[in-house]
């Protein structure tokens, strides 16, 4: 690009910044902005490839495992035998737990927090407790999990004791969740309650939990989902590689299938047919993933629309 | 027959003497703009002469911040923006393929309705533009930092501070401070998007006092929505309503013997 | 008659649901109260467990030697031996290889996001980037194992079948979106009119970007490395999978090396029984990677609540 509009003879005031130069400097200056523009744009798009990649190569490696036999078929150590019926099973075992716990666990805090607590030390304390829970990482659930409902309790590698661990685990979620959707509920609804005589529970569970409830839903899927993906607690909770039954009550052995995942991935040294079983799992896995997060979506859009 | 011809030719022959002597700085041809269907500038034509104070005046949403933001082209940071006709700056045109934006930023410099010096320190926030020129010499920044901070009037009160955050200064201060931080880049004309409104009274005077100190070195553009500041400092003034220049003459002549009944309204208070 | 009995009636019904109520009223801030400090409860779950089994382990083994030794043998029966230094190794040279990922990819795209992409663009790239981050370790840990690893193998013939460089790289692919995001926001919160002032200068946007937007967005951007390194040391299934379960202290990342938390499910799903030394070991090495990622989120939230008192 040619230097355009301004030439040394148009004397200014200038003493310090001489116009050629400026304009030289400027054509370098605007070639380095546009280079790295693009750099920029690379460094998006590498992210999005690699995500395409992945697709790719799991799509590829699974998707020939993938038929009603797989999916029904009860574990075994052979490849063509072999299916994921109790992973599943243990997925929605899982959720049936982890569900219920932190909703009324994840609610009560975010209520308690918002409605009740006085803002001062102990609300900051609660508050700060959790923002820090939600870092932990989720390897040291496990041990928590391990030490207290697996030994202590005596639960064992049930499906109670992995429910109760994940529960704790996703917990700040929910909470965090909860507690946005209840703030945004507008004051004048929680004012036109009490107006008409409405006591402060009244008031909570008749305009705040309504309104605030896709919000709170919204924060509860994404925590499922969160949940039924995690693999580290449930290893260090001792989840055994064994073929076990399918589960049919809350204190059965049970396995998910972030579990058959793993297994199949480290034994793939062993037989290769389990990487292509590892994937066609992981398939099911961000399948069922995809629709949780797709019910949040919807669930949020909607309830974006109230106000 | 003769009669005529002096009634017409006074007026005529003082825009004449004027034009000998004034170089046009910026010249806006027919210029229209729309925000997606929103027509916010209506053919619009202007020029404006250097070494001069054009005010801008108007009621709220007539389009003003929008024209001063379309001569430095900041108006194209919004999306949606379509533009047609020309604006001259020095003869070229501010919208040909080859004109770099950048370039006509260079000269002509803004100040903002909102202080918005940098979170930097003084020095700083005054050096970035030589910086960004490609001055690296400690010596030359100090002398251009102390130049654009006495060209701002601000000097005295910063000077033993120069190297503390921007934002402990009061917003008079601030504001004069980024009138500096366009001072240093040497400016050829500096727009000035309503810059005394977020000021309390004194502060207010001081910017008016530097605004003009400064046209005997720069052309100035300044949107107000305060009367008697663009009587009291201006040399044109441009009345504009709902995206149309209604009148632009010489300040004295719109203030005093306005031809048009809408700048009499507005600028007697009628409306707006 | 009927009429005044049943006024009476309503009148007595209502007293005591009032009753009723009143009592709801007054229990229910304790049963949620109680529920709250569920919360409090795992903390103080996590830290007692973690420091009770931790002191029994350091009654057996010497913490300096655990500190200082290089050895690392929990389960030889003949002569086993403790200590954290080859796991922090592993831990630290792990998470360095994702952060060379993360670092630069999650704030260059931040800035692209940010500075130079339009909102049409950015409503788009978003949320492709953010599934990144939704996708479950585990198949992070597949794609590094099967994938990346062979691949790599192709180009460094000395690499091993388990290592700490493949891991490394696809953990900083896990971790981009969280550094992209962040920062992004840090950004974001940058005020426009600091741009534009800027852009008023003349100054192009990758001037704007490097010297107003991110010196004044530093600390959030800096709080989203520290929250990427703290994810990177407490990642445990990508390293479980991908990098092996060698101990041996050594530097070479095409060699196998365990993590802190690889060991942690090494141990645990194992058959070191409870009550051995190994076993106790494991809570030494939790509590270690406890304190260090608490110590992280801390610092990140400490600074990046300072540059949203900036404005
Ligand atoms: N970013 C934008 N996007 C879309 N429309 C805009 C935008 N900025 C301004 N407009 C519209 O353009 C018109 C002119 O606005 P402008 O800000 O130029 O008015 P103004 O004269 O500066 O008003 P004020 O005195 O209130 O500052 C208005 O109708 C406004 O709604
Ligand atoms: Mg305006």
């Amino acid at each position: 690009m040619k230097e355009f509009a301004l030439k040394s003879e148009e004397k200014f005031h200038s003493h310090y910044l001489n116009i050629e130069k400026v304009n030289k400097r400027m054509t370098t200056r605007l070639f380095i902005n546009n280079f790295v523009k693009y750099l920029f744009l690379a460094s998006t798009m590498f992210g999005l490839i690699v995500l395409a990649f992945l697709i790719y190569t799991i799509l590829r490696d699974g998707l020939g495992w993938i038929n009603m036999d797989f999916l029904t078929n009860r574990l075994s150590t052979l490849p063509e035998r072999a299916g994921i019926a109790g992973a599943v099973v243990g997925t929605l075992w899982l959720m049936f737990v982890v569900g219920p716990v932190t909703m009324v666990l994840g609610i009560g805090t975010a209520i308690y927090l918002e409605e009740y607590a006085k803002r001062g030390r102990f609300h900051s304390f609660i508050q700060t407790n959790i923002t820090n829970l939600a870092g932990v990482p989720s390897i040291v659930f496990g041990l928590l999990g391990l030490t207290i409902f697996v030994r202590m309790f005596g639960f064992g590698p049930s499906i109670i004791a992995g429910g109760l661990t994940m529960s704790l685990l996703v917990l700040p979620i929910v909470v965090v969740a909860s507690q946005e959707a209840i703030r945004s509920v507008p004051q004048f609804l929680r004012e036109a309650s009490y107006g008409m005589g409405a006591t402060k529970w009244q008031t909570i569970r008749n305009i705040v939990l309504p309104a605030s409830m896709a919000g709170i839903l919204t924060g509860v899927i994404l925590a499922l989902s969160r949940a039924i993906g995690e693999t580290a607690p449930l290893v260090a909770i001792g989840i055994p590689a064994l073929i076990i039954p399918i589960p049919s009550s809350i204190t059965d052995n049970f396995t998910v299938l972030p579990m058959q995942i793993y297994y199949w991935t480290i034994d793939s040294v062993l037989v290769d047919e389990y990487a292509s079983m590892a994937a066609a799992t992981i398939i099911v896995l961000l399948i069922v993933l995809f629709l949780m997060n797709s019910v949040a979506i919807i669930i949020r859009n909607k309830f974006k629309k109230r106000y | 027959m003769s009669s005529l011809s002096i009634s017409t030719e006074l007026p005529l022959k003082k825009e004449t003497t004027e034009q000998v002597n004034k170089t046009v700085v910026y010249d806006t041809k027919n210029l229209n703009l729309w925000y997606g269907n929103n027509h916010a500038l209506k053919n619009i034509n202007l020029p404006m002469y250097k070494n001069e104070v054009t005010a801008i005046i108007g009621p709220s949403g007539c389009g003003k911040s929008t024209y001063i933001k379309t001569l430095n082209r900041m108006v194209e940071l919004v999306q949606n923006v379509r533009i047609s006709g020309e604006i001259l700056y020095r003869e070229k045109n501010i919208f040909d393929k080859e004109f770099r934006v950048e370039e006509l930023r260079t000269r002509v410099g803004m100040v903002f309705q909102k202080p918005n010096p940098f979170p930097k320190t003084i020095f700083d926030n005054i050096a970035y533009g030589p910086r960004i020129h490609g001055i690296k010499d400690k010596k030359i920044l100090k002398e251009i930092v102390e130049k654009s901070l006495r060209g701002a009037a601000i000097w005295e009160e910063v000077k033993d501070r120069l190297h503390e955050n921007a934002y402990g200064l009061s917003g008079g201060q601030q504001q004069r401070l980024c009138i500096a931080r366009c001072l240093a880049v040497e400016p050829d004309v500096i727009l000035m998007d309503e810059p005394t409104s977020a000021l309390d009274p004194k502060s207010t005077l001081k910017v008016e006092e530097l605004i003009q100190e400064l046209k005997e070195n720069y052309s100035i553009i300044i949107v107000t929505h305060n009367m008697q500041q663009a009587a009291r400092i201006s040399d044109k003034t441009a009345f504009f309503l709902n995206g149309e220049v209604i009148e632009y003459d010489d300040t004295d002549i719109i203030f005093s013997t306005p031809s048009d009944k809408r700048t009499e309204d507005y600028i007697t208070g009628r409306f707006g | 008659m009927g009429k005044t009995v049943s006024v009476k009636d309503l009148i007595r019904n209502k007293d005591k649901k009032n009753k009723l109520m009143l009592k709801a009223e007054r229990t229910i801030p304790f049963i949620l109260f109680a529920l709250a400090s569920i919360s409090i409860l795992t903390t103080v779950g996590i830290v007692s467990t973690l420091l009770y089994e931790t002191f029994l382990f350091f009654r057996e083994v010497s913490i300096i030697e655990f500190f200082t030794n290089t050895n690392m043998k929990p389960l030889s029966r003949v002569e086993p031996s403790f200590s954290i230094l080859p796991l922090l190794t592993g831990t630290i040279l792990i998470s360095l290889v994702a952060m060379l990922v993360a670092i630069p990819i999650g704030l260059t795209t931040a800035i692209y996001l940010s500075e130079y992409a339009s909102e049409s663009v950015r409503k788009a790239v978003k949320p492709i980037i953010e599934v990144l981050a939704g996708i479950p370790t585990i198949v992070y840990g597949f794609f590094a194992f099967t994938f990346v690893t062979p691949i790599l193998r192709e180009f460094i013939p000395a690499l091993q079948s388990t290592n700490a460089l493949s891991p490394g790289i696809v953990m900083g692919i896990m971790i981009i979106p969280l550094v992209a995001s962040l920062s992004e926001d840090a950004m974001n919160s940058v005020p426009k009119a600091m741009r534009e002032g800027a852009l008023a200068l003349g100054a192009t946007k990758l001037e704007v970007t490097l010297r107003v937007v991110i010196p004044a967005a530093i600390s959030g951007i800096i709080a989203s490395f520290v929250l990427g390194i703290s994810r990177a040391i407490g990642e445990t299934m990508i390293v479980t999978i991908a990098s092996g379960s060698s101990k041996n202290f050594t530097f070479d990342i095409t060699q196998s090396m365990q993590t802190m938390t690889a060991y942690i499910v090494e141990v645990t799903s194992g058959d070191a029984g409870a009550g051995t030394t190994a076993y106790y070991s494991l809570y030494a090495v939790a509590f270690a990677l406890f304190i260090f990622t608490l110590l992280m989120n801390m610092f990140a939230g400490h600074i990046s609540r300072k540059y949203r008192e900036a404005y």
